[in-house]
Formats: structure tokens, C-alpha cells, sequence
């Protein structure tokens, strides 16, 4: 992580503030931050901000809002907030029926990790995993902090066809499928939720850049009668706000 | 009101000026490929800036009007013959019920055109847009190109819509440029993962618009651009007008209904202009770069506004004709 985020080009309506050029969850909370701060801002000319694994980009209408004026609002905000070491941590709980024909890549991972399938799933759901950044299709989130011990290669051969709300390992990678489309992640379970929702005007996607997972083991007859009650707009998911600890929360 | 489809064309997409604000989900932006020749067509009817139109690529398109409304075709001056009678491009024209407006050709510049319509084209909004995302099935017509049979409806237009036939929008105000303007583009986040020489080659050569083109990215071809060390990053935010550098050191211009984030290294952004400029150049034009400050690509900008404003008082005065 740089000691001064910087500022680069990205042509006429787009301002990038990098803060790191690696994965850093340190970095990625700071950009986090100043996404945040500036939100609060509603600055005039400002069309919407892209935070990234390690940047933040900033689009907006240079007639209204020339360069350098946003420049100075940036570093405006950035000097305000390095005073501010605490911050909220928002978890979203995600039910995860594990195994059978909801995770037939189950038995791989436990294969390949030498651990009991019911091991694999108690590590699965035993460490929050952070949300670095949504991309590939909509809603699909890059998230961060799994039990390295889980950690799978890919399937040699891709499948075709994922089913939304698959939930899987890649690398030392987890994430749930937001759409149906072809993948090759190592498919260890299924959540109910709805990731992506583009009837949804309001909130069209569920997990946010800078939130955590938190997976949770459920039974076959939980999974249906969530997403019975999904489908038929009935479900709430949980989300919980937790104070974070100074040094930035669990990396 | 709604006109039905009898050709649809090589590739016919109702676009608004984009599904701005959900970047950040991963969802892209989509619109139109020309901003600038789209929102020219709505003020030429008094219609609203963000507005659907029919984005019109080349030749094919046939379609037959269930009303009397006003349209114009703005960008590329194709060839259209409405009830079999030639009706120039960048002129608003009457269509009345049972009218069949048809594009024929092309014209002396660009490869796309708008047909904007008083009104609107109007599809349901998703995402607080109307524009076509083909590769995520999402907006427009059922999230997808126009095809032969589909009825597509249109907006409730001003209640002076009339007025505006047989405007002409000046020559000079009109955004098309020749082929021979160079792209304007600023330095890339990514400019310093480039050698001097990368650099110069850029700037320097001239580039051909390969094959490979579709309204995610232009790959260019033409002489290699060298990297310090590599061209992988870790992913970060693209915009619409940036300008890749994969391993094989061929530039890939990003538009439209580009990803949201990808990793590689970036040495330079077109500017919102130069890129609708490139937007109507096809496979074998020839395209230079020209290095500007985002300062003077803001420029370009300032200008354009200028003609839009022209534009308006124009149909002001013609309306009090």
C-alpha cells in the first residue's frame, strides 16, 4: 500500500485513485473509506465510483466538475480521513446448503485437501470472507479470506452451465455464482439467495465491494424453504453491523 | 404508437445514453457507441437528451410505422427511403401511419447511425435504462437486437413534435468527423508500464482497424508496443475509450459494452470524442493516435456543447417560422 494514494489519468470524465498495485485488504478499506466519504459528499458532476481490488475510479462530467476541482475534493478527503481508524464491518450471513447434487465438487476438495468433507464445510463457514470487488458478470463478487487449508485447483474442464447461487472454490479463491453461466470452480454447495436481481431497481445486487460473507451450513429442507421464500419476496437477508477492531478487522 | 419490424438490419439496438451508476456491481454500461450523433437527434425533435433511439449499424434495417410521428437519422448519413422516396440523413422527416422507412446504404461517412424517433423508442426500463446489453440479455428489446416481426413501441411525444419537419441540423454543427482526424487520447493509469519507445510508437505509427470489431472493443492493427516488463496487473477500473496493451503489444480500444474491470496494462484513454469518432471508422480505416492533456480533451468537449446549443436555438427559430 502506498503512503500517498495516487492520483492517474484515465481520460476526460474518469479520475482513478490507486492506493495499492497488489491485493491488499488494507488498501482496499482505505479506498473503501474514501468511496464512502465522498458518497456522503454528493458532489455536483460526479457520475459513480468503481472500487476495485486496489483503486478506486471516479467518473465524472468534466464540464461540470473539471479535474482539478475533484482532485482537491479527493484530497480534501483523504486528509480527513486519517484520522479515522474505526470503522463499521457489514456482514452478510449466506446459507450454504453444502454437498450432494448442490455441491458435486464436494468430495474433490476433500480429496484434494486430505480433509473430511464435514471438515471441509466447518472451515468453509469458519472465517469471514471479505468482498474486495464485484465484477465478471453482475453481482459476482471477488472475495478474500478463506481458509487457505481448503484451497483447490480449478476443474480441468469447465462446466457449460452453472446454476446461479453456486458456491465455490478456485485457487485460494471463494464466491457464489450471481447468474447461470459457465465457470470451472470447484462447485462445494448452493446458497438461496438471489446475488443478482435486475428487476430490482433499488438494489439490484445483494453483497457490496467492502462487505464480508459469513457462510452458513444449512439442511437440504432450509435451502428450499429459503428460496421459496426468496422467490416469493418474503426473505430478508441477514446483515449484521459490527464495530471493526482498529487494526482494520480480520485479514 | 409502435412501428413493426420488417428487416432488422446487420445489427439494429435501441440505446439510451447508457446504464450509468451500476458499475460498480459489475454490470456494464452499455449505450451508444456515438453519444454525441444520438443526443444531436434528440434535440432535433425536442425530445430528451437520454432518450432511446435505434442504434443502426450499416445497411438492412426496413420498419413500418403504426402512426404519424417525426424521425431523423443522425451519425452516419446512410441511405434511407421513406415510402421509397430518398430522405437525407441529419433532416427531421414526417413518417404517416403505414409509412415504410428503409436503409439503404451507406453513406460518404461513418458506419452508424441513430434513428431517433419524437417520443422515444420505448422499451421497459431496466436499471434505469433502456439500452440493449446483448452479451448480458439485459435492457432493450428482450435484451437483444431487433429481428424481423418484433413490434417495438414509442414514446408519448411533445405536443409540438410537428414543427420540427424539415429541419436541418447546419453541416457545421454535425459531430462526424472525417476519417483522417487523428483520436485524441490522454496518458493511461498504466502509461509508466511502458517503454519510451512503447510510448512513441503509439503516437507515432499508423494503426488499421482489424476485423475484430464489435461494440465491446476495437482491436487495432500495426507495429508492436513494447512494455517494460509485462502486461498484467491486477485488475482495476476501465472506461469507455480505454486503450489496452495485451502480451502481444496490439492496442484494443474499449467502448461501449466493456467489462467493467479487466488486467491489462493501459497506456493511454481516447477521449469521449476521438472515441465516437473511432466508433464509425470500420475494418481496414486507418486511425492515429494524437497525444492531448485531459485538459484539451475536456476542450473537445466544451466545443461540442457549444454546436448542441446551436443546435437548440435553431430549432427554436425554425419552430416560430
Amino acid at each position: 500500500m502506498y503512503d500517498n494514494p495516487k492520483f492517474l489519468g484515465s481520460g476526460d470524465s474518469c479520475l482513478v485513485v490507486e492506493f495499492s498495485d497488489g491485493i491488499e485488504m488494507a488498501a482496499n478499506i482505505a479506498l473503501q473509506n474514501l468511496r464512502r466519504a465522498l458518497t456522503l459528499r454528493k458532489t455536483v458532476g460526479v457520475r459513480e465510483f468503481v472500487p476495485t481490488y486496489r483503486s478506486l475510479s471516479i467518473h465524472h462530467d468534466p464540464i461540470k466538475l473539471p479535474r482539478d476541482k475533484l482532485e482537491d475534493i479527493v484530497r480534501k478527503e483523504l486528509f480527513n480521513l486519517k484520522d479515522s481508524s474505526e470503522t463499521e464491518k457489514r456482514v452478510l450471513v449466506m446459507p450454504v446448503v453444502y454437498g450432494g447434487e448442490y455441491g458435486p465438487d464436494l468430495r474433490n476438495v476433500a480429496e484434494h485437501t486430505k480433509l473430511d468433507e464435514s471438515e471441509v464445510i466447518k472451515r468453509h463457514t469458519s472465517t469471514d470472507c471479505y468482498c474486495y470487488m464485484l465484477g465478471f458478470t453482475p453481482g459476482f463478487s471477488y472475495l478474500g479470506g478463506m481458509d487457505e487449508s481448503l484451497a483447490t485447483p480449478r476443474l480441468k474442464s469447465p462446466r457449460v452451465l452453472i446454476p446461479a447461487g453456486s458456491v465455490g472454490i478456485a485457487g485460494k479463491q471463494t464466491g457464489a455464482y450471481s447468474i447461470d453461466s459457465p465457470g470451472g470452480w470447484q462447485l462445494i454447495g448452493r446458497t438461496p439467495l438471489r446475488l443478482f436481481d435486475p428487476e430490482d431497481a433499488e438494489n439490484p445486487t445483494l453483497i457490496d465491494a467492502g462487505d464480508w460473507i459469513r457462510f452458513s451450513a444449512i439442511s437440504e429442507k432450509e435451502y428450499l424453504d429459503i428460496k421459496n421464500d426468496v422467490d416469493s419476496g418474503r426473505y430478508k437477508p441477514e446483515k449484521i453491523i459490527e464495530r471493526a477492531q482498529s487494526e482494520g478487522g480480520v485479514a | 404508437m409502435s412501428f413493426m419490424v420488417e428487416k432488422a438490419g446487420m445489427l439494429t439496438l435501441v440505446q439510451d445514453l447508457g446504464r450509468w451508476g451500476h458499475q460498480f456491481r459489475g454490470l456494464t454500461v452499455s449505450g451508444p457507441m456515438d453519444q454525441f450523433s444520438l443526443r444531436m437527434g434528440n434535440a432535433m425533435l425536442g425530445n430528451d437528451e437520454n432518450d432511446a433511439a435505434l442504434e443502426v449499424t450499416l445497411f438492412g434495417l426496413s420498419i413500418v410505422f403504426s402512426e404519424e410521428r417525426c424521425v431523423v437519422l443522425s451519425g452516419a448519413d446512410l441511405a434511407m427511403k421513406i415510402d421509397g422516396s430518398p430522405a437525407p440523413a441529419w433532416m427531421v422527416h414526417h413518417v404517416k401511419q403505414g409509412s415504410r422507412l428503409a436503409i439503404t446504404g451507406v453513406g460518404t461517412v461513418g458506419c452508424r447511425a441513430y434513428l431517433c424517433v419524437s417520443g422515444g423508442v420505448d422499451v421497459p426500463l431496466v436499471m434505469g435504462s433502456r439500452s440493449t446489453f446483448t452479451k448480458g440479455k439485459i435492457g432493450g428489446y428482450k435484451g437483444r437486437a431487433l429481428a424481423a416481426g418484433d413490434v417495438v413501441a414509442t414514446g408519448e411525444p411533445n405536443p409540438l413534435w410537428r414543427k420540427s419537419a424539415g429541419l436541418v441540423c447546419p453541416v457545421e454543427l454535425r459531430p462526424l468527423r472525417g476519417k483522417d482526424e487523428p483520436i485524441y487520447a490522454s496518458d493511461g493509469p498504466q502509461v509508466d508500464a511502458f517503454t519510451e519507445k512503447g510510448i512513441a510508437t503509439f503516437y507515432g505509427e499508423t494503426y488499421t482497424v482489424s476485423e475484430n470489431i464489435d461494440r465491446m472493443g476495437y482491436r487495432l492493427d500495426g507495429p508492436v508496443i513494447e512494455h517494460v516488463s509485462g502486461p498484467d496487473i491486477v485488475s482495476d477500473g476501465i472506461v469507455h475509450g480505454s486503450v489496452q496493451v495485451p502480451g502481444d503489444g496490439k492496442p484494443i480500444v474499449l467502448m461501449a459494452d466493456r467489462q467493467t474491470t479487466g488486467g491489462y496494462t493501459k497506456i493511454a484513454v481516447v477521449s469521449a470524442w476521438s472515441a465516437a469518432q473511432l466508433a464509425q471508422r470500420l475494418q481496414g480505416d486507418k486511425v492515429r493516435f494524437a497525444r492531448v492533456t485531459e485538459k484539451e480533451a475536456t476542450e473537445l468537449l466544451v466545443k461540442y456543447e457549444a454546436s448542441l446549443r446551436k443546435l437548440h436555438e435553431t430549432r427554436a427559430t425554425y419552430r416560430t417560422r
